[in-house]
């Protein structure tokens, strides 16, 4: 690979990483604290191209348009890196969803540890809680905190056989690890629920369980007392 | 990369198509890689697109783009690191920093490798710059191993996944700390140097700072390359291989213990947020889910790409199964100590 191709290279990558980072597209894989890596990071490769093209240029007008001895030896294995870069700028591939959800078994289990279940506010109605905090509250503290409040939940539908359900991908660190956590509904559900459709649901807690067949978890239910579509938010793991 | 013909082959290996170019003498000039890309971008986009629709292979493409994206800012602080080291580090540092005989170094290795808050993607490059650097390879993979296991960030994030469970945090040390200076003098007394084929640096004239630009530059592409056949791997397994195998298995002491191993292996996960995809693999025992947390850091299908391309592949097939049988035994020793 010659000196001026694998600038080339960095320059894509590093601009690719770069791209994600301006248009906000990094949060369909990473947390929203990996911004602050990949600006560096693509900052760096983006002046490591700068400068391996001006040695390059300073090398061939140095040696007369001679050819490029320097940069030989470099591994051919460089030029996979265009991979990444297809699948970053061309590619753009959206957050995972309800495909990967119904395939993978409920995350809540994580929780199990957890001491502490605050209060919720009484001034607020309906309380707005993640997929993840509901689910712990109601599975590993029988919902004692949830109960006289109506719940605010946010995630898109997937379908467990003929059964909707509400779901987010909880990410601990890049959309490799993502895994679902799952919410049941109780009572009337609107008909038509497409799955990846994300909906506003609010509604009370629901004593009812039930067990995902991947990984025999328990799903907690939620009393459904409206179903609205929403925007698919800019970011969609939790 | 003497010909055109070869850049096409590369091109179609990472799975996009590339117009055939007449053989010449000579390597890709960056105004015809640039007309290349261009033409690919152009011409491919609708394929790419249809083929990126069904739900498994845009599933695949974001977990490849995931891992690429989270790694490469590592990967990049690494090889700064290991260029600094390379180019402003006296030669003589580490032969007065570090221990003369290599039994001693090595524990004193592994516990340096706390100072070093990243994961395994970055401390690859630096052991490869240890070694460059004189430091025995013993104690530089002990550097290695312990770094992405035992940083104070890794700790933290497994006392936060673990919050009721103190022993939890203390066995994933102690045990990563000892399968480390394990497999130091492991190599110390049975490694041959011969299996190493570091790649060669360059002299340069023009001074400390062109050595560093062109450390980068050479250990980026380098280790970037093997990366990305690592997380073409991980994506894949990742996809492909369901969930449902894990769970009749979780129950059973022993192969719950290797199911676990087997899947830090596959699965290529950060050591710095493991520890929060172990604690959700609630179904297992907790030394099932403290091996998961040893092996990761230690050894993975993306970690054994990056050490295959910075140590070489005769390093590679050995030291891998070593370190993955080393991993688990002081997980399961420390496991039945603490847990």
């Amino acid at each position: 690979m010659r000196r001026d191709a694998q600038a080339i290279v960095l320059l894509l990558v590093g601009g690719g990483l770069i791209r994600l980072a301006w248009t906000g597209d990094y949060l369909n894989y990473v947390k929203p604290y990996a911004l602050w890596l990949i600006l560096p990071a693509g900052a760096i490769l983006l002046a490591v191209a700068a400068i391996t093209a001006w040695h390059a240029w300073r090398d061939k007008r140095e040696a007369h348009g001679g050819e490029d001895e320097h940069g030989h030896g470099e591994p051919k294995v460089a030029w996979l890196l265009l991979a990444p870069v297809v699948g970053m700028l061309l590619v753009a591939p959206d957050a995972l969803g309800s495909y990967e959800a119904e395939r993978t078994g409920t995350v809540v289990g994580a929780e199990e540890d957890r001491s502490t279940y605050p209060e919720l506010p009484d001034d607020v109605d309906p309380v707005p809680l993640t997929l993840l905090d509901y689910a712990a509250r109601a599975i590993f503290d029988d919902g004692h905190t949830l109960e006289g409040h109506r719940i605010q939940l946010r995630g898109f539908i997937l379908y467990d056989g003929d059964e909707p359900q509400l779901a987010r991908m909880v990410v601990a660190c890049c959309a490799a690890d993502a895994r679902p956590v799952k919410i049941g509904f109780d009572g009337e559900v609107p008909a038509g629920l497409e799955p990846d459709q994300w909906v506003e649901v609010v509604g009370e807690y629901s004593p009812r369980q039930g067990r995902d067949e991947i990984n025999g978890e328990l799903v907690p239910y939620i009393e459904v007392e409206s179903v609205t579509g929403i925007p698919t938010p800019d970011n969609e793991y939790q | 990369m003497p010909h055109n013909g070869s850049v096409s082959a590369d091109l179609a290996e990472s799975g996009t198509p590339a117009p055939t170019a007449p053989r010449r003498r000579r390597g890709l000039t960056s105004i015809e890689a640039l007309a290349l890309l261009l033409v690919f971008g152009l011409t491919a986009r609708p394929g790419l697109t249809e083929l990126f629709a069904a739900p498994v292979t845009q599933a695949w493409a974001t977990r490849f783009v995931a891992i690429c994206v989270q790694a490469f800012p590592f990967l990049v602080l690494g090889v700064a690191l290991s260029a600094a080291i390379a180019a402003f580090v006296p030669a003589d540092f580490f032969h007065r920093a570090v221990p003369k005989r290599t039994a001693l170094a090595v524990p004193v290795a592994g516990v340096a490798g706390a100072v070093l808050p990243a994961c395994e993607c970055a401390s690859v490059p630096v052991a490869g710059a240890l070694v460059r650097r004189g430091v025995a390879p013993a104690a530089a993979f002990t550097f290695m191993l312990a770094s992405p296991a035992i940083n104070p960030i890794v700790v933290v994030s497994t006392f936060v996944a673990f919050p009721n469970d103190p022993a939890m945090v203390a066995a994933r040390v102690a045990a990563s700390l000892l399968a480390a200076v394990t497999i130091g003098w492991l190599w110390a007394r049975l490694g041959k140097t011969e299996w190493l084929r570091l790649p060669t640096h360059r002299h340069h004239e023009d001074g400390k700072w062109a050595a560093f630009w062109a450390a980068i530059r050479h250990d980026f592409l380098h280790a970037g390359g093997y990366l990305v056949i690592g997380a073409a791997i991980a994506a894949s397994l990742n996809t492909l291989v369901p969930e449902t195998w894990l769970a009749p298995i979780a129950e059973h002491p022993v192969l719950g213990v290797l199911a676990l191993a087997v899947l830090a292996v596959l699965v290529s996960i950060c050591s710095e947020s493991d520890a929060f995809v172990a604690a959700s693999l609630t179904q297992f025992s907790p030394t099932a889910k403290l091996t998961f947390m040893v092996v990761g850091p230690f050894i993975d299908v993306k970690l054994a790409a990056m050490q295959a391309g910075t140590f070489g592949r005769r390093f590679a097939a050995r030291f891998a199964p070593a370190v993955f049988c080393t991993a688990v035994a002081a997980s399961v020793l420390m496991g039945v100590i603490w847990l």
